[in-house]
């Protein structure tokens, strides 16, 4: 192994990566949740078809997503790797034990978090992402040019009660698993000064809870109110 | 006699303990109803009763580490009641005594659990790990003699004490016992930052956080996922800066560093 | 045997200078074909398996705690003195030495004082530049603090973890030379025999206290470094596990036992709470830089407050008797600990203690608090006093503390001559299981600096000398000396294991160290110890009869373990009877009550008692055969102590 692989490969180097590549991915959710602000504007979904096109066909957006898609890859590769390291170091377990005396359950339960948010990345991809990108959606028709019109897809999607309900258990656990990653991202980076790390950590937490109430409000919106 | 309480009542309670005859037995958890502890007794010196009881009627006495009985040597362990050093936040076992239970409690003490922290006997585990990191880079390389004099390089008040602070590690082992991935993070950082901090470890920085962490990964501790278990359970107070600062020195000695 | 403790020649100053030179040494070439075994790994034993290693020798140490980190040299809380006069108040090499000749009540080797005090300036040097956190000034230079009656500034500290802070540095140079190979570590590995071919140290058997397996290690040279004895006395404040069998069953094979009856009792300790009690904790002697101790005046207010009537707050102040203060004005709290000690017992033998005991003194915080406030002495010490609430569920911010005097520390131990060999060629002794260098006391915050001084600074002098004399060749270990020695091991294993009888190792050793506190502790007299030496005996030969040890010996086995080490003081508590029986004179930690001046001090007796007891066995239940190392005073003026 040469000493980048030795870095990386290492539990600290890994949780490096884990660290960069989930800040990177707090970063997408942002860039996201302004894009799906076009939903609220009342055009009948015009806006948001413009948008989801561009960023189906800008060739920028279309290699971002290639980056995106290696975030998440390494993020869930070594959270694999590393959660099988984990558990490796403890064989056996304890009869009687207590880690709420010294810890918060999301920090123990990331793995369980990040598996229901992939999950739900899944079906999310599945429903709206496949038929965007490779066709199956009702095509609409701006300013004489042919879009697909993923905004009635939508507001289909967000009629079905259950489908409702797992988008809204998901923004949940995607702000417990930020509530916790997002701080300890900057630990996993070493950047600790007693003058910054109390706003970092206040600023994750209000983050987290601002972002997954952005998403948690377009399903519960469409169902209520359209 | 002159203990704080002379009215405190003896205690009955049912202990279960982990016991298990050597490192490639299998273990199991075994109930002993134990009468008349006083609350001025130590935990170690309630398993001393029980230890004392066993003898007499021929049965081995349960195995646990211990020595000093003054929370430095780092020697004694057990999970107490879920916990690393019992319920006592601060305290190692041989500090805790018997007046945070009550009269009636069942108490379970395991040993710590780690994959590198293999069961010698009972209660009694490895930390060899623990030597080994040490070793791997836990030092200034000075050879006796031919130092400079002591007050040759004046060292600010307030990073003289931080590094006390990371020096204080009585390597117990507990912030293992108590992560969700028995990472060794806490101890393996204490040193690394006790030593980055002060002047006479900066030479050897580099090395010594690359080679400290390539050991830790080696004798199969898990990742650190910064639930700060380690550190609220740690006897001495050791602070989760440290790991941060071992992250940082990580990174730039990767960086940085001409070792390939 | 003559005792030839081979002082160099020529004036104290140059003595050590002179044999540096004058030292055979050994070629860097041929060092790495030399072995030397290290057992303990303290202080003494970690700075010396170091140092050799990083000479070149070939260093096998052993340890019988599960990492050399955890010695009991970790437990040291108060300082380390060295002469370095960093706050030019007046120190000087010759006042450290001085003063420990004078602590130690004339019964120390002026030469190897002086020695000490020499090197004391070295070992800070090396502590800090190994990282050792030492507490700093703002400057960032460091703090000093006033230490144990004396009275210039010359004790370095981190905290009140001082012990600890050196040890881990001890801990990592040795850590380093484990990484290159030089030394070999055995931890959990305990000594059981010293194996002599042809009169000279050449290995010893150990049990692997793991897998109960005995094995034979061979050297060139080996060094004791094991620490005191003063787990005879069963309740102490060294740890459970510190062990005098190595040093005994060096004894045993020939080394003598120097000064035995020199015990240091550690004036400030929290008292005894109860039977079940397995150790005593030690408040570090700083405290009394700053804490006042007093009792009652009268009895009667003393049994009022014994009884529950009153509290101590209740106690007014014309009431207290600071009787340190009272009668040693000049040192007042800060006499040294054997005075401390005497007093507090003084005071509680005329029916003034406190506590429900009785066996307890004031330490009182509430002026200092006063006057500088509680954070400052909270940041004092803060973790001493958060210790002692933990123990005693009493907080010393507002109650003064209880205390009572304690066994801390063995002055007696190992005889050695002046480069640390004993009369056995090639057994080294360093640290506390050596005798050298506190006389009939210590002095605080010298432990550490004598442990240090040996392992840093003289072995890896001195063995070089006998090592360059001695020839390459290895003695392998099944020579029949070492078959012989495992055997002997092997057997006192079977016979503890096969007498199965009624009383547990514990109980034995609880009764001899109720003896021994009670005659031989802080007082003694002719007739208490005569009656201590035929209590002994019979406790002994029950303890053979009747001892139940369970288990086996292939197996990680604590009775066994602890029997053996019980055994071994049942005889060592008989040889500091004698030691204390044949010392007919008080001085330091030994004190005859039959000696004493009128104001209870100890009376010497410098013409008849101006030696070195050095004891060779001859058996057990023999009478050991005595040698006297006299004590030649040059350069101090033997005077009566005084502290008033």
């Amino acid at each position: 192994m040469n000493w980048f692989t030795k870095t990386f490969s290492s539990t600290v180097g890994r949780k490096i990566i884990m660290s960069i590549t989930g800040l990177f991915l707090c970063s997408f959710l942002v860039v996201h949740l302004i894009g799906n602000l076009q939903l609220f504007k009342n055009d009948g979904g015009e806006a948001f078809n413009v948008y989801s096109h561009f960023m189906g066909t800008n060739p920028i957006i279309r290699t971002m997503e290639i980056v995106l898609l290696l975030g998440f890859v390494f993020h869930i590769y070594d959270a694999l790797v590393l959660t099988r390291r984990n558990k490796a170091a403890r064989p056996v377990g304890y009869v009687n034990n207590h880690p709420e005396e010294n810890s918060t359950w999301s920090s123990r339960n990331m793995g369980l978090l990040g598996t229901v948010i992939l999950v739900f990345l899944i079906i999310h991809l599945w429903n709206f992402f496949v038929p965007a990108r490779f066709g199956g959606l009702e095509p609409i028709v701006v300013e004489n040019v042919e879009y697909d019109n993923l905004y009635i897809k939508v507001v289909q999607s967000f009629q079905i009660w259950w489908y409702v309900l797992i988008y809204v258990i998901a923004m949940v656990a995607l702000a417990y698993h930020l509530i916790h990653g997002f701080q300890s991202a900057f630990q996993t980076l070493g950047l600790d000064h007693k003058k910054y790390t109390p706003f970092i950590q206040k600023f994750g937490v209000a983050f987290s809870i601002i972002v997954c109430l952005g998403f948690a409000i377009i399903p519960l919106y469409f169902f209520f109110l359209v | 006699m002159a203990g704080s309480n002379p009215n405190a009542k003896p205690m009955d309670l049912t202990l279960k303990v982990w016991r298990q005859k050597d490192k490639n037995a299998t273990g199991q958890m075994v109930t002993y109803p134990i009468k008349g502890i006083s609350p001025d007794m130590s935990f170690l010196e309630m398993l001393d009763v029980l230890n004392e009881d066993l003898l007499r009627k021929g049965e081995d006495p349960v195995a646990f580490d211990h020595d000093c009985r003054e929370g430095i040597c780092g020697m004694c362990s057990l999970f107490i009641n879920g916990r690393p050093h019992g319920p006592e936040r601060g305290t190692t076992t041989c500090q805790l005594h018997m007046r945070h239970f009550k009269d009636g409690d069942t108490i379970t003490i395991e040993p710590w659990r780690a994959a590198a922290f293999p069961v010698h006997k009972d209660l009694v585990v490895d930390r060899s790990a623990f030597d080994r990191i040490q070793q791997a880079g836990g030092y200034v390389s000075v050879n006796t003699g031919g130092v400079p004099d002591a007050n040759a390089i004046p060292i600010p008040k307030s990073i003289a004490d931080k590094a006390f602070d990371a020096a204080t590690c009585i390597g117990c082992g507990a912030c293992v016992a108590a992560c969700k991935n028995a990472s060794a993070m806490l101890f393996v950082s204490a040193k690394v930052s006790q030593l980055a901090m002060l002047p006479q470890g900066k030479t050897e920085r580099k090395t010594r956080v690359e080679n400290m962490v390539a050991q830790m990964d080696i004798e199969g501790f898990g990742a650190c996922t910064n639930t700060g278990a380690c550190a609220a359970e740690c006897p001495v107070g050791i602070s989760l800066e440290n790991i941060n600062m071992l992250r940082s020195e990580f990174i730039y000695a990767k960086a940085t560093s001409e070792n390939m | 045997m003559i005792l030839d403790s081979k002082l160099p020649e020529g004036p104290l100053a140059e003595k050590w200078d002179k044999h540096k030179f004058d030292v055979k040494l050994v070629n860097p070439a041929n060092k790495r074909k030399y072995d030397i075994i290290v057992v303990g790994t303290g202080l003494a034993g970690a700075s010396a398996a170091a140092s050799f290693g990083e000479l070149g020798y070939n260093v096998k140490a052993f340890c019988f705690q599960d990492s050399p980190r955890r010695a009991h040299s970790i437990a040291a809380q108060g300082g380390i003195n060295a002469a370095k006069n960093y706050q030019n108040d007046g120190d000087s090499v010759f006042r450290l030495f001085y003063d420990t000749i004078k602590g130690g009540d004339y019964r120390a080797r002026e030469a190897n004082v002086y020695r000490l005090a020499q090197v004391s300036v070295n070992i800070i040097d090396q502590c800090v530049a190994q990282g050792v956190p030492f507490a700093r000034e703002y400057g960032g230079l460091l703090a000093n603090r006033s230490f144990g009656g004396a009275q210039v500034s010359r004790t370095f500290y981190a905290r009140g973890q001082t012990g600890q802070q050196l040890l881990l540095g001890a801990y990592s140079a040795l850590n380093r030379q484990i990484a290159y190979g030089k030394v070999k570590m055995y931890p959990r590995t305990e000594m059981l025999d010293l194996v002599l071919v042809d009169g000279k140290a050449r290995g010893i058997v150990v049990r692997n206290l793991i897998t109960g397996k005995i094995e034979s290690h061979s050297a060139h040279a080996v060094v004791l470094a094991t620490g005191g004895y003063g787990n005879v006395f069963y309740l102490s404040t060294n740890a459970m596990g510190s062990n005098a069998t190595a040093a005994w069953r060096a004894h045993k094979k020939g080394a003598l036992f120097a000064n035995p009856c020199f015990t240091q009792i550690h004036p400030t300790c929290i008292p005894v709470s109860g039977d079940y009690q397995s150790k005593l904790t030690l408040m570090s002697e700083s405290l009394r830089n700053d804490g006042r101790v007093w009792v009652p005046k009268t009895v009667e207010i003393a049994e009022r407050l014994r009884r529950g009537e009153i509290t101590v707050n209740d106690i007014a102040e014309a009431d207290r008797d600071y009787y340190l203060e009272r009668k040693y004005p000049a040192f007042g709290n800060l006499v040294p600990r054997d005075v401390a000690s005497r007093n507090a017992k003084l005071v509680c033998d005329e029916g003034r203690g406190v506590g429900a005991s009785g066996l307890a003194v004031y330490l009182d915080f509430a002026d200092a608090i006063k006057r500088d406030g509680q954070a400052a002495i909270a940041a004092k010490y803060g973790n001493l006093f958060e210790m002692y609430a933990k123990i005693t569920d009493e907080n010393p911010y507002e109650r003064p503390m209880r205390i009572y005097p304690a066994v801390h520390y063995t002055m007696g131990g190992l005889w050695v001559d002046y480069n640390l060999m004993t009369n056995v060629p090639g057994l080294y002794a360093a640290g506390e299981a050596n005798f050298s260098d506190h006389g009939a006391n210590r002095l605080g915050a010298s432990a550490l600096m004598q442990g240090l001084a040996d392992g840093y600074f003289v072995l890896p002098y001195t063995i070089g000398d006998y090592l360059a004399k001695t020839p390459y060749d290895k003695v392998p270990v099944d020579h029949p000396a070492f078959k012989e020695a495992e055997q002997n091991v092997i057997s006192v294993n079977n016979k503890l294991l096969s007498i199965n009888g009624n009383r547990t190792v514990d109980d034995f050793h609880k009764a001899l160290g109720q003896i021994m506190w009670e005659y031989c502790g802080m007082a003694r007299n002719a007739e208490g110890l005569q009656f201590a030496k035929q209590e002994i005996r019979k406790l002994r030969d029950e303890f053979w009869r009747d001892v139940k040890v369970v288990g086996v010996n292939e197996e990680l086995n604590i009775t066994l373990e602890k029997a053996n080490r019980v055994a071994d003081f049942l005889e060592l508590g008989e040889l500091m009877v004698d030691d204390a029986l044949n010392r007919n004179e008080s001085c330091g930690g030994h004190f005859r009550e039959e000696y004493q001046t009128p104001e209870n001090e100890a009376l010497r007796d410098d013409e008849n008692y101006a030696y070195v007891a050095a004891w060779e066995f001859t058996g057990v239940g023999n009478e050991p055969r005595l040698h006297k190392e006299d004590l030649k005073f040059e350069n101090v003026k033997l005077t009566q102590r005084s502290y008033k």
